[in-house]
């Protein structure tokens, strides 16, 4: 293909041909993605919806206004709306003073704590949906102290989908925040502004699109909220996430649950509209400078409090309930639920527990593997400056599987993916490629950032020096972004590791991963079942937090959302 | 969507799936077992779908393999309730060929929906009577048997000097108040085979009366097995760590045994005790799925599944019951969850013609 750039030199044409070869480049970056999503994501989702809402090869488009009409389904859409919206807020409420302190504040174990509250984010929701009773539940610390019991009532919901989303906040909003220059804010009150009048007119405007990402993010995953309100919110309360697997799973009401397939489809692309659009005006020009000038250690008493209450609220919220898992781990005496984990006699499995270990590791490479691949190449194509509008909504596009309820994606694999040439269903690659579905927008949002911020000028500037599009990268992207693509690469291995919806369905009995052989041992009666169940969710909870504190070694001055 | 485009696009991703695929091939994971994609068109290779309840010990599918020359391969297709949807799903192309896993319960749904074709395994004479279904066309064999009933907290019953519950008409006296915590009968199977008891006791017009006592009298309702008994029942080995309230469960007669079996040391005595008046018999079945690749090994592993061999291992694997003559039953069945006498039982038709509507008044009565 580049066989006439042998000779250098700025000549006629030449402009044009660089043209057509960067437009085929773009074109072969978004091919294998494109390809990837269209086959993995598309296609079963299609097959699965088609297989409800097509009778004798006729589309019943009829059944949509049937179901829609339905007081029952009416009342799920409105509870699915309403609880995301409060969720949404409740979690920004706790959240941002958190996003500020992290930001701001410097003070020991930082990095640690960081890397903290972000376990809940990658942990499975069948472990933690468990523990965070004891929260709330009976005999929970509320109970204890106030009498208050929430299991079962809306509280329950809106509290753990606060635990589980206050990293987002936290990610999103304190990065950015950590990198606004202070000097602005201390200019303006030079100027004689209050110290209020400072924030507002000038922090909270730069901040105000990273809120609303992160705002966004949280509302599309309480939107789709399905572990948490199965386990604490008991069958009275159900998501449109939830109606979608009852009607799949238990009812086998395929077109009902095509038809709730769709409108979740619907509502989530508009979120993610919203959200890319917000994402583009953050990406305007701000002032930013190195993260780690603008912390400092707290000063005066409003600050110390702040701190203090945003820690207490951490170790209440966040830390108490992955405590309970590890105290109930270990009740037993000498560490023998963790023993039990490295015997095959309790007929579970055919394997020893602790294998588990092993498969969820190396699943969760090959994931993170096809993640980073797949991602990378789309987050290239999508910083190309050439990129036009459609290869642009194809950024939203990425961010779909995260909003796709699993038990679609799942039920879709099996009737699509079913006859050769692509007959996988039985075989072990499709677990790390349903995982690395929900990875790769992890990568996506990581990457594009620091993509976005190379200077074109540098790459232009190779390319005209006569370097190969894949030189052009290896020497001016690859150095600049490496770091926030051992980000990415962690990002979607803690993800791939605490992946279930999708896991459930297609791992093997001889190969199961942790969070499957959790669910599993919690599916039985007796002591040593239940322990090594706990024992399982805390080595999968100190693995995640492990590879969330390497990162936090890594981060970059710019590390995109996550 | 026509053949031919689906087909295109296929032919493209296997071109994206082969470089995918070149990756792990690399990594450690390579050993795992790629290549048994395939594995049912095989005729070596015998193919069990299931649910994830299945557990067998490894020496007994090593004895199948050995005298039949078929290597066995399981694959466990999430609840109960999930596998056979799958199986339905995808019964044209099946995953596998037996399935084994699909109760009284859902029965209907997978022989009206053509999952399975006629065989008889040998050994079928020896199956006790009562278990014994679709008896003319014999598209599916019972495997297995399983009470479904509430389990008690011994702990709690004799530190309040109050005697246990036996009966369904017990649980509704003022005695019991705020006791009882039950599954949701849409989406789990002892919930609704807790709700089916019910029906069968007080029959078509009376068992929604006695719901509504059920709820005057404080039943809870959680959503699965998981959550009922190991967060809010008192007497399992979770609930005590989770500080649960509620000293009677719907769960399973085997539930007291395993009690005993997975705890360190071993008690003498199971800490929970079964209300054996208000027992439903669950009867899981297995059979020859259409379109089978491997229809001879399939008859094989279904005659293998009523041997001896296989009946005597599957009670303290899977927590169920044999259902031929002579099978033994470990001693820590009969010593600590006594099956019940007289368990209420539906005809697989009746439940077939009523199930969605009760469950569907059930939901209404119950949880709104």
């Amino acid at each position: 293909m580049d066989l006439a750039r042998t000779e250098v030199g700025p000549r006629k044409g030449a402009f044009r041909r660089g043209r057509a070869r960067s437009a085929a480049v773009r074109l072969g970056l978004i091919a294998v993605p494109v390809a990837f999503f269209a086959v993995f994501f598309a296609l079963p989702v299609a097959a699965i919806v088609a297989r409800g809402l097509k009778v004798d090869g006729v589309w019943q488009f009829g059944r949509l206004l049937d179901v829609l009409g339905q007081p029952d389904v009416r009342h799920v859409l409105w509870f699915t709306t309403w609880q995301a919206l409060a969720s949404t807020a409740l979690t920004l409420l706790i959240a941002l003073p958190g996003a500020y302190v992290f930001a701001r504040l410097d003070f020991p174990g930082k990095q640690i704590l960081r890397a903290v509250v972000t376990v809940p984010f990658v942990l499975p929701t069948v472990v933690v949906g468990t523990a965070f009773l004891a929260l709330v539940g009976r005999g929970g610390l509320l109970d204890g102290l106030w009498g208050v019991r929430l299991d079962t009532t809306v509280w329950a919901i809106l509290l753990a989908h606060v635990f589980f989303n206050y990293a987002v906040v936290v990610r999103t909003v304190g990065g950015l925040w950590a990198q606004l220059d202070p000097r602005q804010e201390e200019a303006a009150r030079m100027l004689g502004a209050s110290r209020l009048t400072a924030w507002r007119t000038v922090t909270l405007p730069a901040l105000g699109p990273a809120v609303a990402a992160a705002a966004l993010m949280v509302f599309l995953f309480t939107f789709t909220s399905f572990g948490v309100v199965q386990i604490l919110g008991g069958p009275a309360f159900s998501t449109l996430e939830v109606e979608i697997y009852r009607q799949t799973s238990e009812i086998f009401d395929l077109s009902t649950a095509a038809v709730l397939t769709i409108v979740q489809f619907l509502a989530v692309g508009a979120i993610l509209a919203v959200h890319a659009w917000t994402v583009r005006r953050r990406e305007s020009a701000l002032r930013l400078v190195d993260a780690s000038v603008t912390a400092r250690r707290p000063r005066g008493a409003g600050q110390w409090s702040l701190l203090a209450g945003v820690l207490v609220v951490i170790a209440v919220l966040l830390v108490l309930p992955l405590a309970v898992l590890v105290q109930r781990s270990l009740d037993a005496p000498d560490f023998g639920y963790y023993r039990a984990l490295t015997s095959a006699d309790g007929g579970v499995f055919l394997v020893p527990p602790i294998e588990a270990i092993g498969n969820s590791l190396q699943y969760a490479v090959v994931a993170t593997a096809i993640a980073v691949l797949i991602g990378g190449l789309a987050a290239a194509a999508l910083t190309r400056r050439d990129a036009g509008r459609f290869v642009r909504g194809f950024d939203a596009l990425l961010m779909l599987p995260l909003g796709v309820s699993a038990v679609t994606v799942g039920f879709g694999f099996l009737i699509a993916l079913d006859e050769p040439p692509l007959d996988l269903r039985s075989t072990w690659i499709l677990v790390p490629l349903a995982q690395a579905l929900v990875g790769v927008p992890f990568v996506v949002r990581t990457m594009l950032p620091v993509l976005r911020a190379v200077d074109q000028r540098l790459r232009e500037a190779a390319s005209v020096l006569g370097a190969s599009p894949w030189r052009v990268w290896r020497e001016v992207d690859l150095p600049m972004v490496r770091r926030a693509l051992l980000i990415a690469a962690g990002f979607a291995f803690a993800v791939s590791l605490g992946e279930f919806g999708a896991t459930v369905f297609i791992a093997r009995p001889d190969n199961p991963t942790l969070p499957v052989a959790v669910a599993k041992l919690l599916g039985r009666a007796g002591d040593l079942n239940y322990g090594q169940a706990m024992a399982l969710s805390t080595i999968l909870m100190i693995v995640c937090a492990v590879a969330l504190l390497v990162l936090e070694r890594l981060r970059t001055d710019r590390t995109g959302e996550f | 969507m026509s053949i031919t485009k689906k087909s295109t696009v296929k032919s493209m991703a296997l071109a994206v799936g082969l470089c995918l695929v070149a990756l792990p091939a690399l990594s450690a994971c390579g050993s795992s077992d790629a290549g048994s994609g395939n594995g049912s068109g095989g005729s070596k290779t015998v193919t069990l779908v299931s649910h994830d309840s299945w557990a067998v010990s490894k020496s007994v599918i090593a004895a199948f393999e050995e005298q039949s020359g078929y290597k066995v391969r399981v694959l466990e297709d999430g609840d109960a309730g999930q596998a056979v949807n799958k199986a339905i799903l995808t019964k044209d192309n099946p995953q596998g060929d037996v399935f084994f896993g699909v109760d009284n319960t859902l029965l209907s749904r997978a022989l009206d929906n053509g999952l399975f074709q006629s065989y008889e395994p040998k050994g079928s004479d020896r199956i006790k009577a009562e278990y014994l279904a679709d008896q003319d066309k014999h598209r599916v064999t019972p495997i297995d048997t399983g009470d479904i009933c509430v389990n008690y907290d011994k702990a709690y019953f004799s530190k309040h000097k109050l005697a246990p519950p036996s009966s369904f008409d017990d649980l509704i006296k003022p005695e019991y108040k705020d006791l009882l915590v039950t599954e949701n009968a849409s989406a789990s199977s002892p919930g609704l085979g807790f709700l089916l008891g019910t029906a069968a006791e007080y029959g078509d017009d009376g068992w929604q009366d006695y719901w509504k006592k059920l709820k005057a009298n404080g039943v809870k309702v959680v959503d699965g097995w998981e959550q009922a008994y190991n967060e809010e029942f008192s007497g399992s080995a979770g609930g005590k760590k989770a500080k649960a309230d509620r000293p009677l469960v719907v769960s399973y007669a085997s539930s007291p045994p395993a009690e005993v079996i997975y705890a360190e040391p071993k008690p003498t005595t199971a800490p929970t005790g079964v209300a054996t008046g208000t027992c439903f018999r669950q009867v899981e079945y297995a059979g020859l799925l259409s379109n089978a690749g491997n229809t001879e090994g399939g008859k094989a592993l279904l005659d293998f599944l009523l041997t001896r061999t296989f009946q005597d291992d599957m009670p303290l694997n899977m927590f169920v019951y044999p259902v031929v003559e002579g099978a033994q039953v470990p001693e820590e069945f009969s010593k600590y969850g006594p099956q019940a006498k007289e368990p209420e039982t539906l005809d697989p038709a009746k439940i077939a013609d009523n199930r969605d509507d009760w469950v569907k008044s059930w939901t209404s009565l119950v949880l709104k």
